[in-house]
């Protein structure tokens, strides 16, 4: 198994000047400044086997983009080390740069004045690619995407969803190895997000590329990742499969059924969760689980009993708050 | 090599696909920057009369054909500004270059070098009108036409290279814009952007022969409207390559240590 991404004991540390707020403190500052170190990523390790696509979670300020960014060659880390399809990004040789992308959700490469048309010529002409092979390729995205008729417009008329799409395409149509996509579907409605999970999926498929994914929806998280790694504070809590982060960190599950007696208590039996009209939906400790669905079955004779872990969303929010000295 | 003559084509085209959907905005921007020259070919022609018609050498035709080529040179220099790389580098917007598998300096030279083209086409009628009203005298020989050709590209990129050396510093400073003040007030005077340099005195001729200024503006002009001589016309091309040649050298070392600082500022 060749690894894409093999990350050993990676940190990013900052010297951050700071002062209390006011003249005072600023007329001090130009004298003696006072720094803080901030750990963007502290001693982080993982390997991405090649072809695998993985999650990467975190709520904002976990030190997820740091770390892209670092295996993007963007920025030089200040300890261990990290390599790319074996090549130390930091150096940033241009043959690992026409083998990586990276897709910022916030950022854009488009001429805002020009159909990304031209701005698709000119990721041609800067990666040196064959003008039939670009073409196809090119042709190819427009088709998938759905974007025919959009590429001849300037980037500046179209919407944010549609111009996600053009930077989508233009950063990938030098056919990157590995894909770093940091929020590619931020701010998009749920057509636009589905359409663009698709067809990262699809790429991942046909060209056997590795993807590291950052994602505030879990919905690209649950249809594209098996495996997940979340970062918190800088360090890793998390790394492994999707379900086993739902088990390790979900101390709840929810029981849902349908009641005989609208009148019965459900005090004793956990909290509720939800309740329209019979049907209701309990929230109970995860170890207690059995017992009440036990109780459940025999005094109340509920029917149609489904049994849950609760939405992924709940979990990663649980495992967000974890305060630092925990994590 | 194909491929970088392949990415300046392809970039200098979106450079003038880019500025021609501003055509208007680009010719106010024109017609705003000779408003400058204007003003010292109107000042210095009115000296020359009262001083019995020349000064310096320079008559009020000559005064008018030092301006008017002072209006191309002084288009053709500009370049990607030190505000440019503070915006770039303070936003984080040098990211997106970095993933290129290409310097981000070829982009600027290449950009810029395709807004010349829309530039000079722009440029023309206004010379046209300028000659027309202040009748220069102009009269190049095909020797001085070939070196002004080749001085004013290498007058953009002397300029390119010392404002992107400037412009670097923000990896160091996160602000560079009160150097550029500085720089911008050194090359007034030493440059012959504010007078011929011949006007000036003997110590600041001299001077001037030492610093970058006078090889990305004051020659080129001279190329057309001076009296250099074929061998002060070769030399000094040769002063503008070594000027290039020094300003490539620097950048690469200070775009060496200036980017392992890009963490620190840019996002």
């Amino acid at each position: 198994m060749s690894l894409a991404v093999n990350v050993s004991q990676l940190s990013k540390h900052y010297q951050v000047p700071e002062r209390e707020a006011g003249l005072k403190a600023a007329a001090q500052g130009l004298f003696k400044r006072r720094y803080r170190t901030v750990k963007a990523v502290d001693d982080i390790s993982f390997q991405i086997p090649t072809g695998e696509v993985v999650g990467f979670l975190g709520p904002n300020g976990a030190g997820k983009t740091t770390t892209l960014k670092m295996l993007s060659g963007l920025l030089h880390p200040t300890g261990g080390s990290a390599s790319v399809l074996d090549f130390e990004p930091a150096r940033r040789s241009h043959d690992f740069l026409r083998q990586i992308t990276l897709v910022m959700g916030n950022r854009n490469q488009l001429s805002w004045d020009l159909p990304a048309l031209d701005s698709f010529d000119l990721q041609r002409a800067i990666y040196g690619l064959p003008v039939d092979d670009f073409k196809k390729t090119r042709d190819e995205f427009i088709e998938i995407l759905e974007v025919g008729s959009l590429v001849k417009q300037p980037v500046r008329n179209l919407s944010l969803g549609e111009r996600m799409k053009m930077e989508i395409i233009g950063a990938l149509l030098h056919k990157p190895k590995v894909l770093f996509l940091d929020e590619p579907t931020i701010g998009l409605d749920v057509t636009m997000q589905k359409r663009i999970r698709t067809f990262v999926a699809e790429y991942n498929q046909r060209f056997g590329a590795t993807v590291l994914l950052t994602s505030h929806y879990m919905a690209d998280v649950e249809a594209l990742c098996k495996r997940v790694i979340v970062i918190h504070h800088g360090k890793i809590l998390f790394d492994g499969n999707l379900s086993a982060l739902v088990e390790k960190f979900s101390a709840f599950k929810t029981i849902a059924f349908t009641l005989a007696d609208n009148a019965s208590d459900l005090t004793p039996f956990g909290e509720v969760a939800a309740r329209d009209g019979s049907r209701v939906t309990l929230r109970v400790p995860k170890e207690k689980t059995s017992e009440v669905t036990s109780r459940l079955l025999t005094s109340l004779q509920a029917e149609d009993l489904i049994i849950e872990a609760p939405p992924i969303e709940d979990v990663i929010a649980s495992v967000f708050a974890i305060p630092k000295e925990a994590a | 090599m194909k491929r970088y003559f392949d990415y300046y084509l392809a970039q200098m085209k979106i450079a003038v696909l880019q500025e021609i959907q501003y055509p208007i905005a680009n010719y106010f921007y024109m017609i705003g920057m000779i408003a400058e020259p204007v003003i010292y070919m109107v000042v210095w022609s009115a000296v020359a009369v009262q001083q019995g018609g020349a000064v310096g050498g320079y008559t009020p035709g000559g005064f008018a054909a030092y301006y008017i080529v002072w209006t191309l040179v002084r288009n053709m220099n500009i370049v990607f500004t030190p505000y440019g790389w503070e915006w770039r580098i303070r936003e984080g917007r040098l990211s997106m270059e970095l993933l290129r598998p290409i310097h981000p300096l070829h982009g600027d030279v290449a950009y810029f070098a395709g807004w010349k083209i829309v530039v000079i086409l722009f440029w023309i009628p206004l010379a046209i009108f300028l000659s027309l009203i202040f009748k220069p005298d102009l009269h190049p020989s095909l020797l001085e036409g070939v070196v002004f050709f080749f001085a004013i590209w290498l007058a953009y990129l002397i300029r390119t290279m010392t404002l992107s050396l400037l412009g670097m510093i923000t990896f160091w400073t996160t602000r560079v814009s009160a150097l550029f003040e500085l720089y911008f007030a050194a090359e007034l005077v030493l440059s012959g952007r504010l007078v011929p340099l011949t006007l000036m005195p003997q110590w600041v001729q001299d001077v001037a022969w030492f610093f970058p200024f006078r090889w990305a503006f004051g020659f080129p002009i001279e190329t057309l409207a001076g009296n250099l001589t074929p061998s002060e016309l070769l030399s000094g091309l040769g002063m503008q390559v070594a000027w290039i040649a020094l300003g490539i050298i620097a950048a690469n070392l200070l775009w060496r240590v200036g980017i392992k600082k890009f963490s620190a500022v840019g996002g």
